[in-house]
């Protein structure tokens, strides 16, 4: 035990632990050491050497294959509407760190009973689809002369989501507010309470009580029940990693989504960090192309250290450089100088472009090594 | 009832607008109505529109009546001899000219075959779908539409005979084909567009195969043999301008051989070609920086009181010279006024190009390339009958780009020059491809035009049998020899003291910022320093306010216009462009200091 415990230092946990599985228990100690220094030796012989301008290795080895991708949407092959965004545009979103995805999409595994294909998955899946008031309406129209709205529900459409028109009524209630949302006969209508609602608001209102929540999971547009190797999991468009996650079916360990900043505000940075890092990989694979992960890990790595998800933007990871001439060099230069300017910033030069820009030679590769004599007297 | 508009303007109504309209076209067609009026009917909202604006792109199509065009035999019988022209048919209201209003209440016949009762036009001739340049390509109906584009955006840069006058033009860089020919496979364009005033091009042997590989990626091989023989030569022409400007205070430029007193003279040698009229000699064969014309300026900035000094009289040189990297001969002289009545000296220079490694060539169907290797003529390949092409041509480029009208066309040539003919070619409407085939046999050669060939090293047979014809190669204006550039040391930008851009300028080849990462991702920071010396310069530093200091080279020393003589100044090293960004900071009030440290 005590061997492994002086590695402990020299060698990362999981290769010791590696090691420990693989030789005898009662290994001796000078052997053990012979295995443990070799570890040793091909660990230190596979780390980058100091100098080597590894982010810039790893935006070209990106970059290059980048230009080879197609701006092609992949389609899921016989399944109706649901797309997801792939290739450039895709590494683009991520990279960028968008807010907002342009397909949000979920995959949600389900604990043992549930994820066996019979009945209960499409009902569970129905159940998981958000319905909006638009869904289950088969008309809404503007009385002008009454100065409301009135609302048709679809029965077909209720009856299968089991809805009753009873909770439509209590929920539109508690969300519209200046408006008295009361039951007359087959439709619900809705009446300003004000008297000076003109046309236009009532338009307005036409389309916001349109997306009014009504049941099931609040984001998630589209359900799709999908055999995967022995189960089946449900696929989303739309994602709300929160609530899916507080559902009782759902296995909690295995659903994911593409939202990163969903994974960040639920699962923390670490798991934003790893789903960068899946999400890049999953897309440069699916074009066929061969980029190592080390370069995505990196580049997942630059985007999360700060301790939330920044983009690799003029807004996101650029602007936390600390020299004003590596800013001002990207882009909105005079933006950078006045800053500076304003609160006398000092550049100590660390980096490759400033030195490029002044013409010295840049702290990478031969230029980092520096002599340090004595000055005879 | 419709509405009738004449351009566009509303002029009134019609009870029975189809009525209205036939009417219209009728008299028209009587001549009436002049020709080009054209009449619209939207039969949706009853309306009329009757144009007769200027700008409007209109085409002539025959006229149908029953299903019948209305151009007969007769019509054709007394074109061929020249008993009535084109207008005359106009006139007759057997062809119209249609805007692409009229035509869309047209029904118009592409051939006299699928001509039914409903059709109210045929077209003159499939051709006209073509445009002039397009229309040239023969067997085009057998061609990719892309590289019908491409074949006719080629011969526009074509090397040609572009004006029989052109001895005594002064057309700013023009060439002109030394033996320009005409194609062997024409097209009825050929004779329309008259193709024979203006020629482009030489008929050629080609040979489609491969030769150690030199015609890669579209380049073709040439033989020496030929080309000694006078194939592909041009002359490169282009006039050198003189004038001699009046400036204000009476002063005037001379064209004459400079005074060696003159600011600027460069030196006896490259004057060396200038007779007493200060211009050089016709035929002179001069080299690059030779003075052509010889002129001085006089001073410039000529202040009141220079006027007094006896100084002033320095004036400038301001010869026109051969520019970098040009040679030539010269071609003609011409001195002569300009519109302010100055005197004006033109001396136009000529320069034979025979082709050379990297000139293009092109035939006429998009198949572009250029010159890989110039191989002498004992080493070409030849056929039994003794046959050596002037052109090898990769047979890479065929099937991609699909030009089958490429091979037609070989075939073709080769018919041609055995049987001492011309073959028309032209798109939809040429000799068919087998009779072609037929008559090649007849001539005593394999139908599809493959031959039995010999390696010109060895002697030995090729085991592939080679297809190999005639047809029309042109030479385009792109010739290396206007582009081969190159610097070691060379002129720098005075603001940036960086290497200037372009050929012309005798510019540097940028290392741009992709080509730096580069540099970067190797490591190699100190490689990558020196590539970016180009302007680096020595600046004195003041240490205590950090700002830029002055440097006396008379009196030896250095000081800091701001902290005096006793701040300490030290030298460092950077890029002249950023000295430059560090004043203009200071001229927006931004006070960039910068902090010295010792570098060791």
């Amino acid at each position: 035990m005590s061997m492994y415990t002086e590695y402990s230092t020299k060698l990362p946990k999981k290769i010791i632990d590696e090691v420990k599985e693989s030789v005898p228990e009662n290994i001796s100690d000078s052997k053990l050491k012979k295995v443990l220094d070799e570890c040793v030796r091909e660990f230190e012989n596979s780390q980058v050497e100091a100098g080597e301008a590894v982010g810039l290795v790893s935006a070209e080895s990106i970059g290059e294959p980048g230009t080879q991708m197609t701006l092609n949407t992949f389609h899921f092959a016989g399944v109706a509407e649901m797309n997801v965004t792939m290739g450039l545009p895709r590494i683009i979103e991520i990279l960028d760190g968008r807010k907002s995805l342009t397909t949000p999409m979920m995959e949600i595994y389900l604990k043992k009973p549930y994820n066996k294909g019979d009945n209960n998955i499409r009902k569970l899946a129905l159940a998981i689809k958000g319905n909006r008031l638009r869904d289950i309406v088969s008309e809404i129209s503007i009385d002008i002369a009454d100065n409301s709205l009135k609302i048709v529900l679809s029965k077909d459409k209720m009856r299968e989501i089991e809805l009753t028109e009873a909770t439509v009524l209590k929920t539109l209630q508690k969300s519209v507010k200046n408006y008295n949302v009361k039951m007359e006969g087959v439709e619900i209508s809705l009446k300003a309470k004000s008297k000076e609602t003109t046309l236009n608001d009532l338009y307005k209102m036409k389309e916001k009580v349109k997306t009014v929540h009504m049941s099931g999971v609040k984001g998630v547009t589209q359900v799709l029940p999908v055999k995967r190797d022995d189960e089946y999991i449900i696929i989303t468009a739309g994602s709300n990693l929160k609530d899916i996650l507080e559902m009782e079916e759902v296995d909690a360990t295995r659903t994911t989504t593409n939202d990163i900043f969903e994974i960040e505000g639920v699962l923390g940075i670490e798991a934003a960090r790893k789903a960068i890092i899946d999400e890049v990989f999953k897309v440069i694979e699916s074009q066929g192309l061969n980029v190592d992960v080390r370069h995505i890990m990196l580049v997942a790595d630059t985007m999360c250290t700060s301790g939330v998800v920044r983009g690799i933007t003029r807004y996101g990871i650029v602007s936390q450089k600390s020299s004003v001439l590596a800013r001002a060099s990207f882009e909105t230069p005079i933006k950078h100088i006045i800053q500076a300017s304003l609160i006398g910033e000092v550049d100590n030069l660390n980096s490759v472009v400033e030195n490029v820009m002044i013409n010295q030679p840049v702290p990478i590769g031969t230029g980092l090594p520096k002599l340090r004599i004595k000055r005879q007297k | 009832m419709g509405e009738v508009y004449i351009n566009s303007k509303f002029a009134g109504t019609v009870d029975d607008s189809r009525q209205f309209v036939q009417h219209i076209k009728d008299e028209r067609r009587k001549g009436v109505i002049p020709n080009n009026v054209n009449v619209h009917y939207n039969e949706k909202i009853d309306e009329v529109q009757v144009e007769s604006s200027r700008g409007r792109a209109r085409r002539p199509l025959i006229v149908v009546k029953d299903g019948r065009p209305l151009l007969t035999e007769k019509h054709v019988k007394q074109l061929e001899k020249n008993e009535i022209s084109w207008s005359d048919l106009i006139k007759q209201g057997v062809i119209e000219f249609l805007d692409a209003a009229e035509e869309e209440n047209c029904f118009v016949a592409f051939t006299e075959q699928d001509l039914t009762l409903e059709h109210t036009h045929m077209e003159v001739s499939p051709l006209v779908m073509l445009g002039l340049a397009t229309s040239l390509v023969p067997y085009g109906n057998f061609n990719q539409s892309t590289r019908l584009n491409a074949g006719s955006k080629n011969q526009k840069q074509a090397l040609g005979f572009y004006a029989a006058n052109y001895s005594v033009r002064m057309d700013m860089d023009v060439n002109v084909l030394h033996t320009p020919q005409l194609p062997l496979v024409e097209t009825v364009m050929n004779e329309i567009s008259g193709y024979a005033k203006h020629p482009a091009g030489q008929n050629m042997v080609i040979a489609i195969m491969s030769y150690k590989g030199y015609n890669m990626e579209d380049a073709i091989i040439l033989n020496q043999g030929s080309i000694d023989r006078g194939l592909g030569r041009s002359s490169y022409f282009r006039p050198s301008v003189a004038e001699e400007l009046r400036y204000a205070g009476g002063l005037i430029d001379e064209i004459s051989i400079p005074d060696k007193t003159v600011k600027g003279y460069k030196s006896e040698k490259d004057y060396r070609f200038l007779e007493e009229d200060g211009i050089i000699y016709p035929e002179a064969k001069f080299k690059e920086a030779d003075v052509i014309i010889g002129k001085t300026s006089p001073p410039r900035f000529l202040s009141s009181l220079d006027e007094y000094n006896l100084a002033s009289s320095t004036r400038r040189e301001s010869s026109v010279s051969a520019k970098h990297g040009e040679q030539g001969i010269v071609d003609f002289v011409l001195i002569t006024e300009s519109e302010e009545g100055n005197k004006l000296v033109q001396v136009r220079v000529r320069d034979e190009r025979i082709p050379e490694i990297g000139d293009k060539f092109t035939s006429r169907h998009g198949q572009k390339g250029v010159v890989g290797i110039i191989v002498p003529l004992a080493d070409m390949p030849f056929s039994a009958s003794g046959i050596v092409p002037d052109i090898i041509f990769s047979p890479h480029g065929i099937p991609s780009r699909m030009t089958i009208a490429h091979l037609i066309e070989m075939v073709a040539g080769k018919v041609g020059s055995l049987a001492g003919r011309t073959i028309n070619g032209t798109t939809f409407d040429a000799e068919p491809e087998d009779q072609l085939r037929r008559e090649l046999m007849d001539l005593g050669f394999r139908e599809n035009g493959m031959e039995t060939m010999y390696n010109g090293l060895t002697g030995e047979m090729y085991q592939a049998k080679i297809f190999i014809g005639d047809m029309y190669y042109l030479k385009l204006k792109h010739m290396v020899a206007n582009k081969l550039h190159s610097r070691a040391r060379g002129p720098i930008q005075l603001l940036t003291r960086q290497p200037t851009e372009g050929r012309a300028k005798e510019g540097g080849l940028r290392l741009g910022e992709m080509e730096k990462d580069t540099f970067v991702a190797h490591g190699a920071s100190l490689l990558l320093k020196e590539r970016f010396d180009s302007d680096r310069t020595i600046v004195p530093v003041c240490e205590e306010c950090g700002i830029i200091a002055v440097r006396d080279d008379f009196k030896k020393r250095s000081y800091c216009p701001i902290c005096g003589d006793s701040a300490e100044i030290s030298s460092i090293e950077v890029s002249y462009a950023f000295k430059l960004i560090l004043d203009e900071f200071k001229s927006l009030g931004i006070y960039p200091k910068l902090v010295l440290e010792n570098k060791y």
